[in-house]
């Protein structure tokens, strides 16, 4: 699969890890619904790490639509909980 | 996928979809595009130069401090040294006010400078990004040109509209961090400006009432010490009179010559 991380760029990341990315990824849900910051912040830092850990950078040439978009490495909790809508994150 | 990033890329993948049906022609969208980023890295990089200003001139306010440290502290030990240890209490209790003053500008001055420099890293970053963009946008609109490529366009379409979006986050993002820092930069410039510092650093600029009780004292007990001088002298009879008028300089031992040459 195609995993992008938004601001930063893509990578091509194998199945099972874009798995381990989801199941990571409804914790980090979790822990903004449980308005617990620490856990938030500490759960999408270990997203952005397996991307880059275990993705292959995608070649500048190579133009390809990302089957995942992850939000920027800096988002805030702020941010996450206004759940990445809204003009603030994704400008036009 | 559901979740920050399932629901993350739902909202981006519309925003591309939305900017590419907009879209009536692509090169031109592309090439608009990669100006406006072009005219965002330039802001980037106005919003940090402005922020080094500040930074600068905080840091001149902070050496004008350390001076100041330095100086009331001579006074208080001239003071202590002359007697006069309510002046030198005067002079250290200024010190303890300026020192204080000091490590808040000092803080705000490494909070500017690490901050500054994950700008200037940020920087770099989408300097790199926007010139990807600026290949994949040839890459797209030499594929644009070629009819039979159509199919393959779509795909790539995607893949440069999302290289668009993404850059665009990117800038914004640097632009909002840019300015929270030229904003926390510049209020503290106001603060100087307003002379918030000014009374501490006056003390520092000529002289001051600390250095005039001490010229006081200093001249007050030499002329003290030439009163006691002269009075040894006189009481010594008439005798050694003429060294009263060579008087007590070092050459006042060598003769005639000596004295004219000083």
């Amino acid at each position: 699969m195609i995993v992008r991380i938004a601001t930063e760029g893509q990578y091509r990341l194998a199945d099972e890890a874009v798995e381990r990315v989801n199941a990571l990824d409804n914790e980090a849900v979790a822990a903004v619904e449980a308005n617990d910051e620490p856990r938030f912040t500490e759960l999408f830092g270990r997203i952005i790490a397996l991307i880059r850990a275990e993705g292959i950078p995608l070649p500048e040439d190579e133009l390809h639509g990302s089957d995942v978009i992850v939000p920027p490495p800096d988002t805030s909790f702020e941010e996450a909980r206004h759940e990445f809508t809204g003009d603030g994150l994704i400008p036009d | 996928m559901a979740g920050l990033t399932g629901r993350f890329s739902v909202v981006v993948k519309s925003k591309i979809s939305k900017m590419l049906d907009r879209a009536e022609d692509p090169s031109e969208t592309l090439e608009y595009s990669y100006q406006k980023q072009t005219e965002l890295l330039q802001n980037v990089k106005k919003g940090l130069a402005d922020v080094v200003t500040s930074k600068k001139r905080l840091q001149l306010q902070s050496q004008k401090l350390e001076q100041q440290v330095v100086k009331l502290d001579t006074q208080a030990r001239q003071a202590l040294a002359a007697g006069n240890e309510a002046l030198a209490r005067t002079a250290l209790e200024r010190k303890t006010t300026v020192q204080a003053e000091l490590q808040g500008l000092d803080g705000q001055i490494a909070e500017l400078e690490s901050q500054q420099q994950s700008m200037i890293d940020n920087q770099a970053k989408m300097q790199s990004k926007i010139e990807a963009f600026r290949s994949k946008k040839e890459v797209i609109k030499a594929q644009y040109s070629a009819a039979e490529a159509q199919v393959r366009i779509s795909e790539a379409a995607t893949g440069v509209g999302e290289e668009m979006a993404d850059v665009g986050l990117a800038m914004q993002r640097a632009l909002d961090k840019t300015e929270n820092m030229r904003a926390r930069a510049s209020a503290v410039d106001e603060l100087e400006k307003a002379g918030a510092f000014e009374d501490l650093t006056q003390i520092g600029g000529g002289e001051d009432d600390i250095d005039r009780q001490l010229k006081e004292l200093s001249s007050g007990s030499q002329v003290e010490g030439e009163l006691e001088k002269m009075k040894a002298e006189l009481s010594a009879g008439g005798k050694n009179a003429g060294e009263l008028g060579s008087g007590d300089g070092p050459a006042a031992g060598g003769g005639t010559a000596g004295g004219e040459s000083a």
